[in-house]
């Protein structure tokens, strides 16, 4: 039973063919990326994987489960968790609240227990957990402040946190590095590594930036006009002639 | 077990303002305290109407759902011949399956296509009561509620809640039982996620919140309490008719909630309070009155969205900006 499967994997939007026939398989530990150039059909392949899109044909399986065509909460809830491209986050909560509520699959809030029950978001021991993963990740300087009130770069980080905060097995990162700068970006890729290493989760990210992709991930799939071009470590991906081809002119940072 | 977390100046308004309910009946006139208990039903519908807020789904069907309390309660009471303790919690339920239907076809739909839909299926229900004379009485609508009582005349355990007094209590239980219910929500987890829903649907759907599953509970739970005042208000005027339950006191609903706001718990509390004292003011406007209560929403949405509640943080906010200017200059 392989860990996270795609097979076949197509998604039309009219006569339009996003994604074509696509496969890939990440093992379990792994921190895999998915590059393409513009327009290459790679969000529309984080949102089939994530279930946000339902595919034309083809499937995708989490440990041994189908996926394709659950709702994202269900897939979450096997473990499969995503983040978002933009800064996706309950703007009108703290950090620390932020994080609590992304617990909540974990946690046995039920309508009874919150009546009757302990149930109560400002308890320490809901809290605990919560603090830990801020810890964890570097965030308890900003453990108070609203949410909103965060640069982007810790916007982003906070989506991360909350997505760690479910506790899976995989994690799916929409463009984790997008519209950050130098220093933004390394705190970022040490988190990810931190992520893996330290509580092994799976990886995999979805990203447009060549540099980071290149020095986090062990493994990268190439697509380009909704079809995989290439897979391989990132050493086969840089002499690779069919990718230096599909991103010349595009983007020269293959290096 | 209940178990409150409150701070201590929370605590001691609460008691206050309970106190002063308690005492009320001996301070004003009987046709005031008819007019407080009616307030009371009130915030137990606005406070039950902003539940369903927190998850952003605001409908137009809350007036209906109390009216469906308040058909149940004439319909068990007086054609079964039920007690009331038999009557309210089967007008709660019924209510709350009836809130199921709505909100099972209503969870597909978003934003501005739920309130409208919502609209809908709310007055596909009034014209059932008004179409129906069996059991709904049609037009006329169901008279002659039974009076509330507790044990039979002579008993020594004997009440009788005709009294505005004891109703006025009866309700006033009933009032802190559902604002308890309500506050422990709101401070809950589950009510927690159930915000996050509002501020980002699809944050929440990813760190694994149901939301759809989440809407529909939200719509249960809301109606169940709207059910309550609904059956509180039959047993008080004692008959009911379709034109009780028109657009009209959806708006007022509505008013209350944007007056006062419905991101703290406090909102709808200021909302129902601050406009039922206009209410009554403005009583020898007559028919002028909906036309000023119309002005007030839309300069309340103009002026002061997010209603009375964001009112000290914005004059915090002011006096910090002039101290600061004064600071400059």
């Amino acid at each position: 039973m392989s860990f996270f499967l795609v097979e076949n994997l197509t998604k039309k939007f009219g006569g339009l063919i996003a994604n074509n026939n696509i496969s890939m398989e990440v093992e379990k530990g792994e921190i895999r990326g998915v590059i393409g150039p513009n327009g290459a059909g790679k969000t529309t392949f984080f949102n089939l994987v994530s279930g946000f899109y339902r595919p034309t044909s083809g499937k995708v399986s989490f440990k041994g489960n189908t996926i394709s065509g659950l709702s994202t909460n269900k897939i979450a809830r096997l473990g499969a968790v995503r983040t978002f491209q933009r800064a996706a986050l309950f703007t009108d909560f703290t950090v620390l609240e932020n994080v609590s509520i992304a617990q909540h699959m974990n946690t046995n809030s039920s309508l009874l227990n919150a009546i009757f029950g302990h149930d109560n978001h400002r308890e320490a021991e809901s809290l605990e957990r919560a603090e830990e993963i801020i810890e964890f990740l570097g965030m308890q300087q900003e453990r108070d402040t609203m949410a909103d009130n965060l640069s982007h770069g810790l916007q982003r980080q906070l989506g991360v946190a909350m997505a760690l905060a479910t506790e899976p097995e995989l994690l799916m990162l929409d463009e984790p590095v997008a519209g950050m700068n130098s220093g933004e970006k390394a705190v970022m890729v040490g988190m990810i590594q931190k992520i893996r290493d330290k509580w092994g989760v799976t990886v995999l990210l979805v990203e447009h930036d060549m540099r980071t992709v290149m020095n986090l991930c062990e493994k990268i799939t190439v697509l380009d006009f909704g079809q995989k071009l290439a897979e391989g470590s990132p050493e086969e991906i840089r002499s690779n002639p069919k990718v230096i081809e599909a991103y010349l002119g595009a983007d020269d940072s293959v290096t | 077990m209940l178990k409150f977390n409150l701070s201590n100046h929370l605590l001691v308004g609460s008691l206050v303002v309970i106190v002063f309910f308690v005492v009320a009946p001996n301070l004003v006139s009987a046709y005031r305290l008819e007019l407080l208990t009616i307030f009371l039903i009130n915030v137990i519908l606005a406070q039950s109407y902003r539940l369903m807020a927190t998850t952003g789904d605001w409908t137009l069907c809350h007036y209906i759902l109390m009216g469906v309390g308040a058909y149940a309660t004439g319909v068990l009471a007086k054609m079964a011949g039920l007690p009331f303790y038999v009557v309210m919690p089967m007008a709660c339920v019924v209510t709350a399956f009836v809130s199921l239907l709505f909100a099972i076809p209503l969870s597909r739909t978003l934003g501005f296509a739920f309130f409208i839909a919502s609209f809908a299926l709310g007055e596909f229900v009034r014209h059932v009561w008004l179409k129906f004379h069996y059991p709904f009485g049609g037009a006329r609508g169901i008279n002659g509620i039974p009076k509330l009582e507790i044990g039979q005349g002579g008993e020594w355990y004997f009440i009788d809640f005709w009294d505005s007094q004891n109703f006025y209590y009866f309700t006033l239980i009933f009032t802190i039982l559902a604002l308890m219910i309500l506050f422990r929500i709101d401070r809950s987890r589950l009510g927690n996620a159930w915000k996050s829903i509002y501020s980002d649907r699809e944050l929440s759907e990813s760190i694994g919140i149901d939301v759809a599953k989440s809407r529909i509970m939200v719509f249960c739970v809301s109606g169940f309490l709207a059910g309550l005042a609904g059956s509180l208000l039959a047993y008080q005027i004692g008959s009911i008719d379709p034109h009780n339950f028109e657009m009209v006191e959806m708006v007022y609903l509505i008013i209350w909630c944007v007056v006062g706001g419905v991101k703290t718990f406090w909102g709808p509390l200021i909302g129902v309070l601050s406009m039922s004292v206009v209410f009554e003011l403005t009583r020898p406007l007559a028919e002028w009155r909906p036309a000023l209560f119309g002005l007030i929403l839309i300069l309340f949405l103009v002026l002061l969205p997010g209603g009375l509640e964001t009112l000290p943080a914005r004059i915090r906010a002011m006096l910090n900006k002039t101290s600061k200017q004064r600071e400059a200059g």
